[in-house]
């Protein structure tokens, strides 16, 4: 196979039509897998090395191999389209340039799993992207291929049906029990796991929550064999990757690419270097609530999970943010602070309270009025909220901000000794025992 | 305004609620058709749509105050978006905001007197390559800056 080849978004014009997408040999792959056995459909992906590209990088056949065999209750598949991560403009793509590659990878995680309806969740700003992907859908059932119509079509006993949902704005909806609470009707606080959703998911029902790269990406695996799919990119991390680049760089924009791809390449030869040839001073690698690396450390580093989880950090939903050297990194924490205080579901203590407490103080710091204790306070409020909320939201606001104050704490103690030659740590008059807390800075 | 559904409308009520297996599901959809017609959420939509589906008036309004896309008070004939978020922030999207809200005479999430603008500083849109991003009700403009913005809205009436 070529090096870097598209198969999640091929450069072909009106491909987003069924008819140009059959031209192209689309439901192809549908065909050939709806012919073999369940469990040779799951087998098949647990081969490929697919892994989420949610953000949480879990392979994706053994995920399928949780869902329970025969259920009593009908079981469904929730696609995750909410794409709220800040930096991540990836799942836009497919809904406008492949949505026919999705309910194609719909219909074969469908089968493989038994599935009686697929719901493709889409964020509620992408009014857009909603109706691409509803009038896609209509063309699929008018086609027969979707539906009571697809048994004749492909010549088996299996119906199932695809529906588009629109949120309406909440980020907490892109976490996967959040998700489908929203979608049940409910506001979209997260569940409590376990039960996982493949035990009590939907309605009660048996379901199965996946990214809608992941299940557009499942045809090119049927198209070009698993074990020619294995062998793309990075070993542990296999296939290609939808990039999404944003920030100071000269072309921005979403790239496939095979994972594993130097950062550096990714942002020199693919997006054109960075604007007016500044330095890089950060680079967020995965969205926004992943730790950054510092621009004098990427020299080498390798896009894929493996790779970065060596350095601390995640390829998450690969939304790259690059900034450059007159960036003002306090602000940017301020922004992504400020961010989760107003995402957080609020179900949580310390993600509510928490996330608050982290916009103000870094407000203080941003404004010249903080202490450098603040900065150990935020560490604390960090360590506080992360693994004591019932979803990530809660780690997803604490990482990039402990990890901005550890990668530049010298912007941060700036911004604080700016404007004070000294600082009182322990505001209690009248007590010799207050003087040892006085710092003097200069 | 009458909060009423016409009969092609609650066909369309109908059609939502059998997408899911239960009536509650059909909320969001419903709310969007709400929003659609009477403009905004008032106390008396929320009532309206619990009736439709069979849910109580606190059941619609904890649907419809979690969501920041549902207005809750009414809004201007072009709801004016600028996002703010760390990709649009690095291109100047703050002071593009900034600059908005001192030509419409506006702040966040207000509507000014002849109801023709509202403005809002939203989170990240899923248009960080196209940053700086201005969307006007439902449309995107991507890649502006204070120029482009000021002769979009000049376009408008």
């Amino acid at each position: 196979m070529t090096k870097n080849p598209k198969l999640v978004l091929p450069e072909i014009e009106n491909y987003h039509s069924y008819s140009v997408y059959t031209a192209n040999g689309g439901y192809n792959a549908a065909r050939k897998a709806l012919k073999q056995t369940q469990d040779e459909v799951i087998n098949e992906v647990k081969a490929s090395g697919l892994r989420g590209r949610g953000g949480a990088c879990f392979p994706t056949g053994l995920k399928w191999s949780f869902m329970p065999k025969v259920s009593e209750k009908p079981k469904y598949l929730a696609i995750n389209g909410d794409e709220s991560e800040p930096g991540s403009f990836k799942d836009r793509q497919i809904f406008e340039f492949n949505p026919h590659g999705l309910i194609e990878g719909a219909l074969i995680a469908g089968y493989a799993m038994g599935i009686k309806a697929a719901y493709i969740y889409i964020r509620g700003e992408y009014h857009k992207w909603v109706n691409c992907m509803q009038d896609a859908v209509d063309e699929a059932y008018a086609a027969g291929v979707v539906g009571e119509k697809m048994k004749a079509t492909f010549g088996i006993d299996f119906a199932m049906d695809i529906y588009v949902h629109k949120g309406a704005g909440a980020y907490i909806c892109g976490e996967e029990t959040s998700l489908m609470n929203s979608m049940e009707g409910d506001r979209a606080y997260p569940r409590f796991k376990p039960p996982f959703p493949a035990q009590v998911g939907l309605w009660g029902c048996p379901t199965t929550v996946n990214n809608v790269e992941t299940i557009a990406t499942v045809p090119a695996i049927f198209n070009v064999g698993a074990s020619e799919y294995a062998k793309l990119g990075a070993q542990g991390h296999a296939g290609t990757l939808l990039y999404g680049v944003s920030g100071h760089v000269n072309r921005p924009g979403v790239y496939e690419l095979e994972t594993g791809i130097l950062l550096t390449d990714l942002i020199q030869d693919v997006c054109g270097g960075v604007k007016n040839n500044k330095r890089i001073k950060a680079i967020i690698p995965g969205g926004s609530s992943m730790p950054p690396l510092r621009g004098d450390e990427i020299e080498g580093i390798k896009m894929d999970e493996e790779s970065l989880k060596k350095l601390g950090t995640h390829i998450g939903t690969a939304g790259v943010m690059v900034m450059d050297e007159d960036t003002d990194i306090v602000k940017v924490t301020l922004r992504i602070a400020h961010f989760y205080h107003h995402e957080s579901c609020g179900q949580c203590t310390p993600c509510r309270e928490g996330c608050g407490w982290m916009e103000k103080v870094l407000k203080r710091i941003n404004k010249g009025d903080g202490t450098s204790q603040d900065l150990d306070l935020l560490l604390s409020v960090c360590d506080n909220i992360e693994g004591n909320t019932i979803c990530a939201l809660g780690d997803a606001a604490a990482w990039p901000i402990r990890g901005f104050i550890l990668k530049f704490r010298d912007e941060f103690e700036a911004k604080v000794k700016k404007n004070r030659s000294f600082q009182a740590l322990n505001v209690v008059h009248g007590r010799r025992e207050s003087a040892k807390t006085l710092v003097f800075e200069n | 305004m009458e909060i009423k559904f016409n009969e092609s409308e609650l066909a369309e009520v109908q059609m939502h609620i059998d997408k899911y297996p239960i009536k509650k599901s059909a909320i969001m959809p419903v709310l969007w058709m709400a929003q659609k017609k009477f403009g905004y959420i008032s106390k008396e939509v929320m009532m309206f749509v619990g009736e439709l589906l069979d849910l109580p008036y606190s059941h619609v309004y904890g649907v419809a105050t979690f969501y920041t896309m549902y207005f809750k008070k009414p809004m201007g004939r072009h709801h004016v978006q600028v996002c703010t978020n760390v990709s649009c922030m690095l291109l100047k999207g703050d002071e593009l905001f900034d600059s908005v809200s001192q030509r419409l005479g506006i702040k966040h999430n207000e509507c000014d007197a002849e109801g023709k603008f509202s403005l809002e500083e939203v989170e990240c849109m899923g248009a960080c390559g196209g940053a700086p991003l201005l969307v006007i009700n439902e449309d995107f403009y991507e890649n502006v800056d204070i120029d482009k913005v000021n002769s979009i809205l000049d376009s408008l009436n």
